[in-house]
């Protein structure tokens, strides 16, 4: 019980916070002071005050489509274990219906975007889905990995398998899948090389450019909903990254935290030191993690 | 009395209700006014499916079987029709979709506005008749002859606009395709009845023959019942016979026909024993080579009823996959994996019956409404159109795959089955779950593009901005489909419930796998959560903006004027993922470029190709035509010489019989 409320409470509260420490990251990166590690909160305190703005062409489609993305994460939330400590719900296959979850999000983000009648967020919501079928493949080969090496098909005890001796054992094959699924963490959170979070330059822009429209608690629900799949997207590699359990449930939930922030600052360090890529290019990026993972596997059955 | 007592007999009220069905357009055929003849066939149609819908249900969960013998003097034998739990299950959607689309059609299809609609009504109700008594047949050759009905009604059906050119070429391909799996089942049967003896069909597991013997049946009744499902290759026919038939056939088409070669397929498998393992991993790669190709073409549609005919070749595919595990499960030694394959088969079966007839009837509903069935003149459909919107977002869900409808729960059964062989020794078939992921992925592309391309932002023509709502006969089966797509999401085990004893009747030690490997609570528990929170979430938001929101144009980015055509286009939209997957999907353009120094008007335009049927298959008929020239000088027009013909026929067959 102590264990669900703690896991509540890390995954409503925690988000936003990643989001804080990339963007000290980067300012540190680029010699700046950069906003406070809250900033994002405030962000969204601030947008729950608003109004908002609705285009003239808009349906109810376009008001559920955050609504809905929302909804489906926070109910993915409840599947993910956050270290060693188990999910709240957990059953065989649930980790395709996590998949699944982000799927239906999409759906909705990108038919709200289409919603708009805007050529621009067209031109978002259809990149936003071309590339998420090619991500897409590489999470399941990566689940199929780590079926394979837990003899399991649900995330709590599939992760919670991936311990010391495993990665002794089968750390190229674990290497190679966290490559993969770091690559799929960056682009289904529109980051750094594959879409810009800061900028709102049409051009080269995916997950953003479907948002243009939506203002106030609306455009909150999308800020929240984006830094939750973060961090449970996040949560995914860094229960296969951090193998290690104190044996003390409490120091447990605060090595898990450290290691979402260490998260943070991986990709904050990525985003400062790379360029985002030439559009045509991310397929090929996306393709290259799908046979990361693909190779994962062949280690592991071999 | 007798009459009376045979009533109470629910095998003998599913019979009725089929030839209740058959008659449905007769009396349309007479009556002068074609409305009055309309409205009688719907009335039957309600009346045979109360009958049979029931009757089915209790047979199929009672665990009924019946058997009757109509002892006609036909020089073939006894013709036996039967209900066992395989033919009960193909019956469901036979008695859902057809009275759906028979109501469906007194808004869609008056006889007022179409003169076709007497032959429409007439051949609708033979359509399902035939196909009914394809799924009781028990005899070779009346099983043929309800095919050739079935197949012949379905061309009447699909030409009804016949003054098309678009169309009446979409009818001869159909024939083409049609008769040559005719004629591999032609072959089928007759092999059959070399090795039984009789045109009856061999008892379940009873045909111990060579194994080569069985594989050939396996082949033909593949090649035959295959290109009925619109495997690919064979699937060639398939979307422009759905493109252009009206949308309630096209529904019965796509939701009802194309699972008719599903049952046969399983149908001539059950007569087998002993069934090879390289069958399943031949179905498998089938059945994941339809299902990704044919998603990936329907992504690069732009004809609305073009997209959803190309899905259902993916969703056949899923189909055929689930099949092939099955088969591969039960040659291994695998009762988990056969038990997962067969149960996603058959549930897909279902959910691809309820979700594909309402995207069919809302595509219906649209192309009243915007007069078109290209995806680049619609829009903004969504407000005209609010019930109907509603319904295709849901249908659009479902056939995603997405929770919490029912399609989800029948590829997460797929998915369990994919997954589970990860642990085994030689875990190649997990590898389809990724592939099945990627078929997810552009299936989200395709319905997405269908959806916010028709429905949402502005009209793009005078005529999407003038649409109306469909009337209430439309909209009645549209929603009741709807209801069901989600019943069969959040509570899995009532659909899996008409699955077991079909499952069972196939699989007999699998039988014993009889419940699913996911508590189905937590179906409810995620689909509930997710539409609660939903609910709640946009009634805060709600009321939180109360009085504090503004409307106004949508920004254009610092474009001033906006006119609805800069927006993103079906073709558009599916441009990206089309160059990614290069050879499958060719569009061809039409170009009139500026020309000289006062240029008249330039346009552009642009349409998706039919590759493998204007790369491959038409160049190899143009080759055959060529080679078989001299064989048309048999046929030359002089009637004296057809008669000489058919007598050295004669004189041959009778030296032959002497």
């Amino acid at each position: 019980m102590i264990d669900t409320i703690f896991h509540m409470a890390l995954v409503l509260a925690m988000p936003p916070l990643l989001l804080g420490v990339i963007g000290k990251t980067k300012a540190a990166f680029a010699g700046r002071v950069g906003a406070p590690f809250l900033q994002p909160y405030y962000d969204m305190g601030r947008l729950m005050q608003k109004g908002i703005v609705l285009s003239d062409s808009t349906t109810w489609v376009f008001r559920a489509g955050p609504v809905v993305t929302l909804a489906a994460t926070l109910f993915a939330s409840l599947l993910v274990p956050l270290g060693r400590h188990a999910a709240p719900i957990s059953f065989e296959g649930d980790m395709i219906l996590f998949a699944y979850l982000f799927a239906l999000g999409r759906f909705f983000t990108t038919t709200a975007a289409l919603d708009t009648a805007s050529s621009f967020e067209g031109m978002g919501a259809a990149r936003e889905v071309t590339f998420s079928c090619l991500a897409e493949p590489t999470l399941f080969f990566a689940l199929i990995t780590l079926t394979r090496l837990s003899g399991t098909m649900s995330l709590t005890p599939m992760l919670q398998h991936v311990t010391f001796p495993v990665w002794l054992a089968t750390g190229a094959a674990l290497i190679l899948l966290l490559a993969g699924l770091f690559v799929v963490v960056l682009a289904e959170n529109c980051r750094i090389p594959f879409d810009d979070p800061n900028t709102h330059l049409e051009l080269t822009m995916i997950h953003e450019v479907m948002v243009l429209d939506h203002s106030g608690p609306y455009f909150c629900c999308i800020l929240y909903g984006a830094a939750l799949k973060l961090y449970l997207l996040g949560a995914l590699f860094v229960n296969i990254a951090l193998p290690f359990s104190s044996g003390n449930g409490y120091l447990d939930w605060g090595i898990f935290a450290c290691g979402m922030l260490g998260l943070a600052v991986a990709i904050g360090v990525v985003e400062s030191v790379m360029a985002r890529l030439r559009l045509i290019r991310v397929p090929q990026l996306l393709v290259a993690a799908l046979i990361l993972t693909a190779f994962s596997l062949v280690l592991v059955v071999r | 009395m007798l009459f009376f007592d045979m009533m109470r007999d629910p095998a003998f009220l599913v019979l009725c209700a089929i030839v209740l069905a058959g008659c449905s357009g007769l009396p349309g055929l007479f009556l002068r006014h074609g409305t009055l003849g309309q409205r009688l066939a719907s009335a039957a149609a309600l009346t045979s499916s109360l009958l049979a819908l029931p009757s089915i249900l209790y047979l199929l969960i009672g665990g009924g079987e019946a058997s009757f013998i109509l002892n006609w003097n036909f020089p073939f034998g006894p013709c036996e029709v039967a209900l066992d739990p395989l033919s009960l299950f193909f019956l469901i959607p036979i008695f859902l979709i057809f009275p759906a689309g028979s109501l469906y059609a007194l808004g869609y299809w008056p006889a007022t506005s179409h003169n076709s609609e007497k032959s429409v009504t007439f051949f609708y109700g033979l359509l399902a008749c035939a196909m009914a008594l394809v799924v009781v047949a028990r005899n070779g050759f009346f099983f043929m002859m309800a095919w050739e009905v079935m197949a012949l009604s379905g061309y009447f059906l699909l030409v009804a606009e016949h003054g098309e050119k678009e169309v009446r070429t979409a009818g001869i391909v159909y024939l083409v395709a049609s008769h040559l799996g005719g004629a591999a089942l032609t072959a089928l049967f007759a092999s059959l009845f070399w090795i039984t003896g009789s045109f009856s069909f061999p008892a379940p597991q009873s045909l111990a023959v060579a194994g080569g013997v069985t594989s050939t049946l396996f082949l033909l009744a593949l090649a035959g019942f295959g290109s009925k499902a619109g495997m690919m290759p064979l699937h060639l026919w398939l979307p422009s016979a759905h493109a252009n038939a009206p949308s309630h056939v096209s529904a019965l088409l796509s939701g009802v026909m194309l699972k008719v070669g599903i049952y046969g397929l399983l149908r001539v498998m059950s007569f087998v024993p002993e069934r090879p393992l390289w069958w399943g991993a031949l179905l498998t790669a089938v059945g994941l080579t339809s299902a990704l190709a044919g998603i990936c073409v329907a992504s690069a549609q732009k004809d609305i009823k073009r997209l959803l005919a190309y899905s259902s070749i993916e969703n056949l595919g899923i189909i055929t996959t689930g099949i092939g595990l099955f088969l591969l499960g039960e040659g291994s030694g695998n009762p988990r994996l056969a038990f997962l394959g067969l149960a996603a088969a058959l549930f897909h079966v279902l959910n691809h019956a309820i979700f594909k007839p309402l995207l069919f009837f809302c595509a219906g509903s649209v192309m009243h409404a915007a007069g078109t069935r290209d995806l680049d003149r619609m829009g903004g459909l969504a407000r005209p159109l609010p019930f109907t919107a509603f319904f295709a977002l849901c249908g659009s869900i479902a056939i995603c795959g997405l929770p919490p409808f029912n399609g989800f729960a029948s590829e997460m059964l797929l998915y369990l089955g994919f997954f589970g062989e990860a642990r085994s020794a030689a875990p190649f078939i997990a590898l389809g779950a990724p592939l099945l992921a990627m078929v997810g992925g552009v299936a989200v592309i395709a319905f997405v593009k269908l959806y916010g391309i028709a429905f949402l932002g502005e009209p793009r023509t005078e005529a999407a901005a003038h649409g109306h709502e469909a009337p209430v006969t439309m909209l009645a089966p549209i929603g009741l489909l709807a209801a069901l797509a989600l019943l069969g999401g959040l509570f899995p085990p009532v659909f899996m419930a008409l699955v077991q004893p079909a499952l069972r009747s196939l699989a007999p030690d699998t039988g014993l796998v009889s419940a699913l490997p996911v508590p189905p609570v937590w179906f409810a528990v995620a689909g509930g959560s997710v539409i609660i929170l939903a609910a709640v979430l946009y009634l805060f938001l709600q009321g939180r903006v109360q009085g504090r929101s503004a409307s106004g144009p949508t920004w254009g980015c610092g474009y001033l004027r906006p006119s609805p055509r800069i927006q993103y286009t079906g073709s558009s939209f599916g441009a990206f993922f089309s160059s990614l997957s290069g050879a499958l999907i060719r569009t061809r353009l039409h170009v009139d470029p500026v020309r000289g120094l006062a240029p008249a008007a330039a346009r552009l335009s642009y349409a998706p190709e039919e590759t493998l049927l204007h790369r491959v298959v038409l160049p190899f008929l143009n080759i055959a035509g060529v080679a078989c020239a001299f064989l048309r000088r048999l046929q030359h027009g002089e009637v004296q010489i057809y008669i000489l013909y058919i007598f050295a026929t004669l004189m041959l067959l009778l030296l032959w019989v002497h």
